[in-house]
């Protein structure tokens, strides 16, 4: 059955002119087109923030270092940010959901196909404007191109008075533009799996990817739209001479503060979400065991989604709120360790006692699992309001939140490219360039960010642009340096896994793994039309079912 | 195999969901939602706080009536949905028509209030935080009535043109439920502006 679908693509694509496959691409509202697209697109800035973060490194290498001028210091810490959170991690998960929520949950598309170009072009477009700050920022007043504000752009540094030029009004509006893309894929996500599962599919049968994807969905509605209303304000401030966020005409720079992190904060849950639904996926399959405790873990979930909105303070306690505030935002933020353990025990439940293999995306899950704990750790430890007073702004917060987005997100997204990528392209990745890439990364990983604690303990700020030497901090960052290199390499392999992958790979089959949920059913990489007839389950594992008719999981639901 | 089929049995009766255009409008709604919450949490936060005038008390009028017309623009849009979903299509069409000319009239009160402001009492968004507040929350609201009388304008041309039949009564109840939704955006907006406010 799936070779015929197969046999069907490369027929019809051999001997047709460029121009018509890239017309096709360009105005395709096919969801698994949709989903690549977002993902190369993401790949594209990942390589871009990873030379923002090299340039970083480099001049941080060693004391009074002046590889780039300050200004160009701080164009590059905001376009990092900016870049890897709005540009690579927001496309590149909403790829994977794009992808692969329709085919796990028996649809044939997304619920609005069209919402759904509209919404990867708006990201697309966000994207360039905000690079092509670096040609068209500079204004009238040659007052630097790139936005330098930082990625929070904390009132009053991306006012007119301090932030001239167009520089920031580019940030604004990239941002504007993606963040209404963002909420445009997080609906047509909800009304598809409401509104679009197969037969059978019922909410306690939906595999846990749809399910935290659904819940991310949610979120995503919740925490964009107050930075969409807050950069609104921004440009009223900037434009039209409004007040919100100017000190001098009664407005109150705390109240950007406020407004950034109720955003920011859920934000960090968008991004984690998604990757807590790979691990879901991945772990059981390596291990050969149904997932432990699976209301457990939708609850978990949605009990993380409903906390996260109600912790945002605890990026402010350095500015000076009163004591009820501060105990209020430390117990919150404290209380969201209690479901991200309760899922941390589920997926080592869900390895105990199972057959476990150890292929590269298990690798990489493996090693999401203990980095995320760690960087959980430190959160708790951050969430301690005097705690907080002793290192908000320092080195350490940096080491903190990179350990959960390289450590936590960046890995279990790379289990999910080795995981899904036969299904993608129907190439299997090498498996020995995998784990070199695993091992590389994890050895840069380690030495970049776990070391990166140390400088801010002895007090090193995060954003300066050089120190003096004999802090204690010189040796520490050379290190930390050689292993931002490290993971560059690592990165470097992967990318070329990726390529030389999709020519020469090994054919991967239907089912590779496997596994046991809908998209494996389906040839490699599927037909436009996914299902040729709408699947009927029975239970969470329908390929268990049709695999072992003697002992199907239905007759234990 | 000759026919491409899936491992899977073929699908069988009896399973039903909710319709994705409401679903898809109920999420827009939450999302708008929380625009407008961050925008009336500035608008409170800041009551009283303009370092000059003049003041919400000293120019504000209460507009009850455009505000009834708003309110009404709702029952006439409920109307006209149930009317196409019967068939009757002329009922329809004019509960429709009634409904845009209630929302441009609600709009058209928007604007002399906006133009009294500006030239009577010289209050303009840059004048002082309550102008910065108030222009940008009821701004908001106003933008969102225009997408609204745009979309349900481009309903009564489809209606005119005799193509919107019985068999699109689910769409246009989503588009109606948009229109919901300003209204009950306007109930909190006059609240905290006319009300709370001053």
């Amino acid at each position: 059955m799936s070779s015929d679908a197969i046999a069907i693509q490369p027929a019809e694509a051999a001997g047709r002119p460029w121009v018509e496959t890239l017309h096709e691409w360009v105005t395709t509202v096919d969801h698994k087109r949709l989903g690549i697209l977002y993902i190369l697109y993401a790949l594209f800035f990942l390589v871009i923030g990873g030379i923002e973060a090299t340039v970083i490194r480099i001049q941080l290498m060693r004391p009074h270092n002046d590889f780039v001028s300050p200004q160009v210091f701080n164009r590059m810490f905001t376009m990092h940010g900016t870049t890897m959170i709005f540009f690579v991690a927001m496309p590149v998960l909403f790829g994977f959901a794009n992808y692969l929520v329709p085919l796990m949950i028996g649809a044939r598309d997304m619920a609005f196909p069209r919402l759904n170009a509209f919404s990867f072009w708006l990201t697309a477009f966000g994207g360039l404007l905000l690079y092509f700050s670096f040609v068209g920022g500079n204004g009238l007043y040659g007052a630097g191109n790139a936005p330098d504000v930082g990625w929070w752009a904390y009132a009053p540094l991306a006012s007119r008075a301090f932030s001239p030029g167009h520089s920031s009004d580019y940030w604004t509006i990239a941002l504007l533009a993606s963040g209404f893309g963002s909420i445009g894929t997080a609906i047509n996500i909800i009304a598809t799996i409401i509104s679009m599962r197969c037969p059978g599919m019922k909410l306690s049968r939906m595999p846990l990817l749809a399910w935290l994807n659904l819940v991310m969905s949610g979120m995503v509605l919740l925490a964009i739209t107050p930075l969409s209303a807050a950069q609104l304000m921004l440009l009223v401030d900037r434009y039209l001479g409004g007040h919100f966020f100017d000190t001098q005409g009664g407005g109150s720079a705390t109240l950007w503060m406020h407004f950034f992190w109720i955003f920011g904060h859920p934000e960090v849950y968008v991004l984690i979400i998604p990757c807590f639904a790979f691990a879901s996926e991945i772990i059981p399959v390596f291990s050969r065991k149904p997932i432990f405790g699976y209301p457990v873990m939708v609850g978990a979930t949605v009990c993380i989604a409903f906390v996260s909105m109600s912790v945002w303070a605890h990026h402010m306690f350095t500015i000076g709120m009163n004591s009820y505030a501060n105990s209020f935002f430390t117990i919150t933020t404290m209380a969201v360790g209690v479901p991200t353990g309760i899922k941390i025990f589920n997926w080592l439940g869900t390895m105990w006692g199972g057959k476990i293999q150890f292929r590269t995306p298990m690798l990489f899950c493996i090693g999401f699992l203990f980095q995320f704990l760690i960087a959980g750790l430190t959160g708790i430890m951050l969430a301690s309001s005097p705690f907080d007073w002793q290192l908000g702004g320092s080195y350490f917060v940096v080491a903190h939140f990179h350990y959960v987005i390289v450590g936590g997100i960046l890995f279990a997204l790379f289990g999910a490219f080795y995981y899904w990528y036969p299904k993608i392209t129907g190439r299997m990745l090498h498996e020995g360039l995998g784990k070199l890439h695993f091992w590389l990364f994890l050895i840069g990983f380690h030495l970049t960010f776990d070391l990166m604690h140390i400088p801010g303990l002895l007090g090193m700020p995060r954003r300066i642009y050089t120190y003096e030497p004999g802090r204690g901090w010189d040796t520490l960052n050379f290190l930390v340096t050689i292993g931002a290199f490290v993971q560059g390499i690592a990165t470097l392999v992967f990318v070329a896994n990726l390529i030389v992958s999709y020519f020469k790979g090994k054919k991967a089959g239907n089912d590779p793994w496997d596994a046991w949920t809908l998209e494996w059913s389906v040839s490699s990489p599927p037909p436009v039309y996914n299902f040729a007839s709408l699947p009927r389950v029975a239970s969470r594992r329908p390929l268990w079912d049709l695999k072992h008719p003697e002992d199907p999981d239905s007759r234990y639901e | 195999m000759s026919a491409i089929t899936s491992p899977l049995a073929e699908t069988t009766g009896g399973w039903k969901l909710p319709y994705r255009g409401t679903v898809g409008m109920a999420c827009l709604i939450i999302a708008e939602s929380a625009i407008f919450t961050i925008f009336v949490v500035a608008y409170l936060f800041y009551v009283g706080k303009s370092l000059s005038g003049p003041t919400p008390r000293e120019v504000l009028e209460t507009p009850i009536f455009y505000t009834v017309c708003l309110l009404s623009s709702s029952l006439t849009i409920h109307f006209a949905g149930r009317a196409l979903e019967r068939g009757r299509r002329a009922a329809f069409l004019l509960l429709w028509l009634l409904t845009i000319a209630l929302g441009a009239f609600f709009l058209y009160g928007t604007g002399q209030e906006w133009h009294r402001l500006i030239y009577e009492h010289g209050l303009t968004i840059s004048t002082n935080l309550f102008g910065t507040t108030y222009y940008s929350l009821v701004g908001l609201h106003a933008f969102h009535v225009t997408a609204g009388l745009i979309m349900l304008t481009i309903v009564l041309l489809f209606g005119l043109a005799g193509r919107v039949g019985p068999e699109q009564f689910r769409r246009v109840d989503v588009l109606s439920l948009y229109w919901h939704f300003v209204d009950a955006v306007w109930v909190v907006v006059f609240t905290v502006v006319y009300v709370l406010g001053r």
